[in-house]
């Protein structure tokens, strides 16, 4: 029982929230914060008691599961289930949630209760699609989380916010309706090939699927996917709802939104149609390179801070398409690392500006400079987000970008070789931005107050994560391989006697044993 | 003894992590006791462990020590390792010997300006992440000491951020030597997916089972690391980013040219040499960069005005002397040469230091001058650098390493006449150029009082890398100066032995003796053209403008900043700009617009007038009926 509670503590806690908005607009934010510590005491239990058992062998595919009927007369159930993937996905989203409280703790003072009520219901349905195991459960999660996020938006904005909240809803909207479409056209081919009419997603594997077929149902999925991810060319919703969105909106649509797409095709997309996932991954690796790049170099070119750390998520969850569509351990160990890790150092940069235009009113870089000088604080704290993003060493985004394209080059040398690009122009945008921000002329003669105690709990916290996973990233691997092993199994079984997706890759592995023992291999049997 | 190998690394990083989370409460005067501390105890530990490994060398001669593992991915399992040889012990003592007595001068030279404890702070880090780079048991760990370099390069260059100057400066060199680590990257990816490990002594013996002498992934793989060395090591064609690094404070420029950073492509190079051996041909492309290199680097110092801009140049040249070492395969030689530049670049920068200071930050040598008896330490120690870099035989330990690579440039096993001469010209251009600075700063008129006297703190690294700079060469005496050669035999338990084709004591010896003379040659065009100023050649920096345009183009650095700006970084500045509003979102704008048109299309049929409907009506009808008919 409790993975129900997992989401609902979240739903409860948004209703309170708004009812305690009532008593006055300290309510609200208290009321969140509780339910959010509640929330990750039970995920940090839940962590501590299966760590042990989460390299057992005799484990099966999930930690805990919950099903029960739904809608029957349709084969609909209210089936939850959680693994080592879905289990760090689920704290991020925790951790970032009390971050997107705290950020928000002063910024937000009209409507504040209705504002927790949002802020609470995005988390629930993001914590939902992380847990949803029935399809028709996945899809009304994920559409429940939409709603909310744009109704925040479009409420506590900036300028220019209903065009962006209307953008993003569109785009999102229409792209989950071709994931419906796929995801109806799946139960009725299996239900017509085994009689039985279910959304149950273990029952759905393996429904054998015409090649064609597989391939336009799979696009459904990846359209939603990709959209959310996002993949270029179906980015252009992100910079504007990034940009206009208030900064807890920005950290839960950086944080968790980019992270439901990739979620989603490592859960659903490969494993529901290998064989199609495989064919279509030459295009999605060139899709993800462009993204890595394009992205990189038009946060380069941006004007509004904001914006430009927008595209930077753009170039970063190119390296996650690349590592998912590469598709062995090391790449999909890095795709995971990468969602944490710019989930943390993406959100801790949007809290940065946030907590600048809180002081000068303003994202635009032509006004900044200098400010290192009377923000040392924020400036430290601007450097160590830079250089995260960067992909520096001993921080997390490092670890996860290089066991990204290690993975890849194993199965493609030339896409690794363009994807490492990416370092160079990731080193241009983000050393570009502490130009502009913090060193230079202080042209504006600004004399602002440094971070304050919330403020510096809140970057000391994602710092903390950030060198963590940097420098000792063990159980988090350890952890994230639990849900990645039996994806990769499932799939190797689905793929045996398949073509060989890459046949050079093969050859390389089979000249060096050592190298890859047949547990990396995403061919081998179990 | 050995096992304190953890604290060498661990002591600057913790010395940052303490100046770095106490910001700007702690007062200044507590930063060095942290600051310089922190080196220091660095040092003692590094000096234990290395009496230890001395005193009684461990099975193997070398010492590794795991701290833990980083991570864990299949059969990717690289640790955090240690690993201690005879050449990471050079490397590692020399680092935190330079670094100490850098860190030393800083806390005087240093003191008073706004961010004291953010100076000591990235100083700091610079030397755990170089300690860390050497010590490095895998590439993985070594590239994390890389980058760490290139960060705190970006850091101190940059130091002074108000000056937007500076800032771009600090860029560039962190991008420049970024697109090496980019290589680096790939070569770490290959040797991975080929080899199956990182860890440097078993991808070494697995390449020489596995790989052909020559085979494409020997030459890729030597290739890629060669293109990371070239990028960290300021060498062609990725040398641009260091002469603008001297927007740095002068202690900085001392660190990173002495200790740190520039030197890592040097050991990177040695530290693969297994690889290096395999792959002919990028071994050659080594040795043809490293002459090349310093040739041309020699012929930009002698051009330039500003006195740190002239050193930062000799820099690219000396370490080009260091490539054509590694690529003839005189790998000892190299690290040698190494060693003595440490001791006598630092001690250039830090003289010049002073004089920077005492001049109220003026950098142009020709207004200087006549500076020898106002500031007799600056000078006296100044002098025996540039004598040091100049190479004078016999006394000078430049003279030492310098000869040692130009005789195996000859005579090495990949060794040629042609290689040998680059050498020597560019032996006589680096005495030309640094007695141009001796002359030029010390010599001839005074045309400003310095204001300031450096104190005990500045002259105590001063003389002892001063006495280094002349006695640091005689711990690897030639066969032809009582053939004592303690270095070289030392580092020949990690490090091949150097092959000699003919091993000749009279070539040696003719070799010796015009490598010791040509260096005189150079100094005496300088006192030609810069002390008796025979023609009006040295007048000032005016000249340079009127100057022929072979002179520009030295000054220039040969073109390539002007180069790259046109390639490279206007075109994708331009790109991105022009591409600001992201044409994407255009093409979904036209979506949006057509919609618009097609509903103000409709809506006018909506006009209210009963006759347009009728007709309306009647049209839709007759369409109707008409595919009914014909269809």
């Amino acid at each position: 029982m409790i993975l129900p509670w997992i989401v609902a503590i979240l739903f409860i806690g948004g209703v309170l929230a708004w009812v305690a908005g009532r008593l006055g607009p300290q309510w609200p934010r208290w009321v969140s914060m509780i339910v959010l510590l509640i929330h990750l005491a039970l995920l940090v239990a839940i962590w501590a008691q299966y760590f042990g058992q989460l390299t057992l062998s005799s484990r099966g595919p999930w930690l805990i599961e919950f099903n029960q009927p739904w809608i029957p007369q349709v084969g609909i159930s209210f089936y939850l289930a959680m693994d080592g993937l879905s289990l760090l996905l689920l704290l991020l989203t925790n951790l970032l949630g009390i971050m997107g409280v705290l950020t928000s703790w002063n910024a937000i003072k009209e409507r504040v209760g209705f504002f927790h009520f949002h802020l609470l219901w995005i988390l629930s349905g993001v914590v939902g699609v992380f847990l949803a195991l029935d399809l028709f459960l996945f899809y009304f999660f994920w559409e429940m989380m939409l709603v909310p996020l744009y109704f925040l938006i479009a409420l506590w904005g900036h300028e220019n916010r209903i065009y962006a909240a209307i953008k993003f809803f569109i785009f999102t909207q229409a792209s989950g309706l071709l994931m419906l479409l796929g995801i109806i056209g799946l139960y009725f081919i299996h239900g017509q090939s085994t009689g039985v009419y279910t959304f149950n997603y273990n029952q759905l594997l393996g429904t054998p699927l015409p090649a064609s077929t597989a391939l336009w149902l799979m696009l459904g999925f990846f359209v939603a996917f990709a959209v959310k991810i996002p993949v270029v060319p179906l980015h252009p919703w992100l910079p504007d709802a990034h940009t206009e969105a208030p900064t807890a909106g920005s950290v839960d649509l950086a944080g968790l939104l980019l992270k439901v797409g990739a979620y989603g095709m490592i859960r659903f997309l490969v494993p529901l149609f290998p064989q199609a996932a495989f064919s279509f991954a030459p295009v999605a690796m060139v899709l993800g390179i462009a993204g890595i790049l394009y992205g990189a170099a038009l946060a380069f070119a941006q004007t509004d801070l904001k914006r430009l750390i927008a595209y930077t998520s753009i170039s970063h969850m190119g390296f996650v398409l690349l590592g998912i569509f590469a598709w062995n351990e090391l790449a999909l160990q890095g795709a995971v690392i990468i969602m944490l890790a710019h989930g943390l150092s993406t959100g801790a940069l949007f809290i940065l500006v946030g907590d600048i235009q809180e002081r000068i009113h303003t994202r635009e870089l032509g006004r900044m400079g200098g400010m290192w000088s009377t923000m040392p604080g924020m400036g430290t704290a601007g450097m160590f987000f830079a250089l995260a993003s960067l992909g520096l060493p001993g921080l997390a985004n490092f670890v996860g970008e290089f066991l990204v394209l290690l993975g890849v080059y194993q199965v493609n040398v030339a896409a690794a070789a363009v994807a490492t690009i990416g370092f160079v122009l990731a080193t241009v945008y983000a050393l570009w931005m502490m130009q502009r921000v913090f060193f230079g002329p202080n042209r504006e003669g600004w004399k602002l107050p440094d971070v304050n105690a919330r403020e510096a709990t809140i970057y000391a916290v994602l710092m903390f994560f950030v060198l963590v996973l940097g420098i000792y990233p063990q159980p988090v691997l350890t952890t994230a391989k639990h849900g990645l092993d039996n994806v990769q199994r499932y799939v190797a079984r689905e793929l045996d006697g398949a073509p060989p997706f890459d046949s050079s890759a093969a050859r390389l592995r089979s000249d060096n044993d050592h190298a890859n023992p047949p547990s990396s291999d995403h061919r081998s049997r179990p | 003894m050995l096992q304190l190998l953890w604290l060498v690394p661990a002591l600057p990083f913790a010395g940052f992590v303490l100046l770095a989370l106490s910001g700007r409460r702690l007062p200044d005067r507590w930063v060095p006791f942290i600051g310089v501390g922190s080196v220091g105890l660095s040092l003692l530990a590094a000096v234990l462990v290395a009496t230890s490994f001395l005193a009684a060398p461990p099975p193997g001669y070398a010492y590794s020590q795991t701290l833990w593992t980083w991570m864990s991915v299949g059969s990717f399992t690289p640790g955090i390792t240690l690993y201690l040889d005879a050449l990471s012990l050079v490397m590692v003592v020399v680092v935190t010997f330079v670094g100490f007595f850098i860190h030393l001068y800083s806390a005087e030279f240093m003191a008073g300006g706004e961010g004291y404890g953010r100076f000591f702070a990235y100083m700091n880090l610079f030397v755990g992440s170089m300690l860390t780079l050497v010590l490095a048991s895998n590439l993985l760990l070594l590239y994390l000491g890389w980058e760490g370099v290139g960060l705190c390069s970006y850091l101190l260059i940059g130091f002074w951020y108000q000056d937007s100057y500076n800032g771009y400066a600090a860029r560039k060199a962190f991008v420049v030597t970024r697109v090496g680590d980019a290589a680096l990257a790939i070569g770490l990816f290959l040797i991975f997916n080929s080899l199956g490990t990182l860890e440097i002594q078993d991808l070494m013996r697995r390449a020489a089972q596995q790989w052909a002498p020559g085979s494409a992934l020997a030459l890729s793989a030597a290739a890629l690391l060669l293109v990371g060395a070239l990028g960290k090591s300021a060498q062609l064609p990725l040398q641009t980013w260091l002469p603008d690094a001297m927007a740095g404070p002068t202690p900085v420029s001392a660190l990173i040219h002495a200790a740190t950073m520039v030197t890592a492509g040097v050991y990177l190079i040695a530290r693969t040499n297994v690889l290096f051996a395999l792959a002919p041909a990028v071994q050659l492309a080594v040795a043809v960069i490293g002459a090349v290199t310093l040739l041309l680097a020699g012929f930009s110092a002698l051009t330039q005005w500003d006195i740190k801009r002239v050193l930062a140049y000799s820099t690219i040249s000396q370490i080009g002397y260091m490539f054509l070492a590694l690529g003839v395969g005189a790998w000892t030689a190299a690290i040698f040469h190494f060693m003595t530049h440490a001791f006598f670049k630092s001690l250039l920068f830090l003289a010049a230091g002073v004089v920077i200071m005492s001049l109220d930050e003026e950098h142009d040598m020709f207004k200087m001058g006549g500076l020898r008896r106002s500031l007799p330490l600056a000078f006296w120690t100044f002098l025996v650098g540039a004598a040091s870099l100049s190479a004078l035989p016999l006394v000078t330990a430049g003279g030492y390493s310098k000869e040692s690579i130009l005789y195996q440039a000859w005579a090495g096993q990949a060794g040629s006449p042609w290689l040998w001469a680059v050498g020597i010209a560019g032996a006589f251009l680096t005495g030309m150029y640094s007695f141009r600075m001796v002359f030029l700063t010390f010599f001839g008129e005074m045309k400003q009082q310095p204001s300031k006297k450096p104190s005990i703190d500045i002259g105590i690294p001063l003389v002892v890398l001063a006495a280094l700079s002349i006695a640091g060469g005689y711990i690897d005496l030639p066969r032809t100066l009582g053939n004592l050669p303690i270095l070289s035999s030392f580092l020949q338990n990690t490090l091949p032995p150097t092959v000699i084709a003919q091993p000749a004591i009279d070539t040696e010896l003719v070799l010796g003796v015009i490598a010791g003379v040509v260096p005189l040659i150079g100094i005496y065009f300088a006192y030609l053209l810069f002390f008796q100023r025979r023609p009006a050649y040295a007048d000032g920096p005016t000249r340079v403008a009127r100057g022929g345009p072979l002179y520009r183009l030295w000054f220039a650095g040969w073109g390539f900043d002007w180069l790259y700006d046109r390639l490279i970084v206007r075109p994708f500045v331009w790109a991105a700009r022009a591409d600001k509003d992201d044409v994407i979102d255009s093409v979904y704008d036209g979506i949006t617009r057509l919609n618009v048109v097609f509903n103000n299309l409709l809506s006018g049929t909506e006009s209210g007038r009963v006759r347009w409907y009728a007709a309306g009506i009647a049209l839709g009808a007759v369409v109707v009926i008409a595919i009914g008919v014909f269809a």
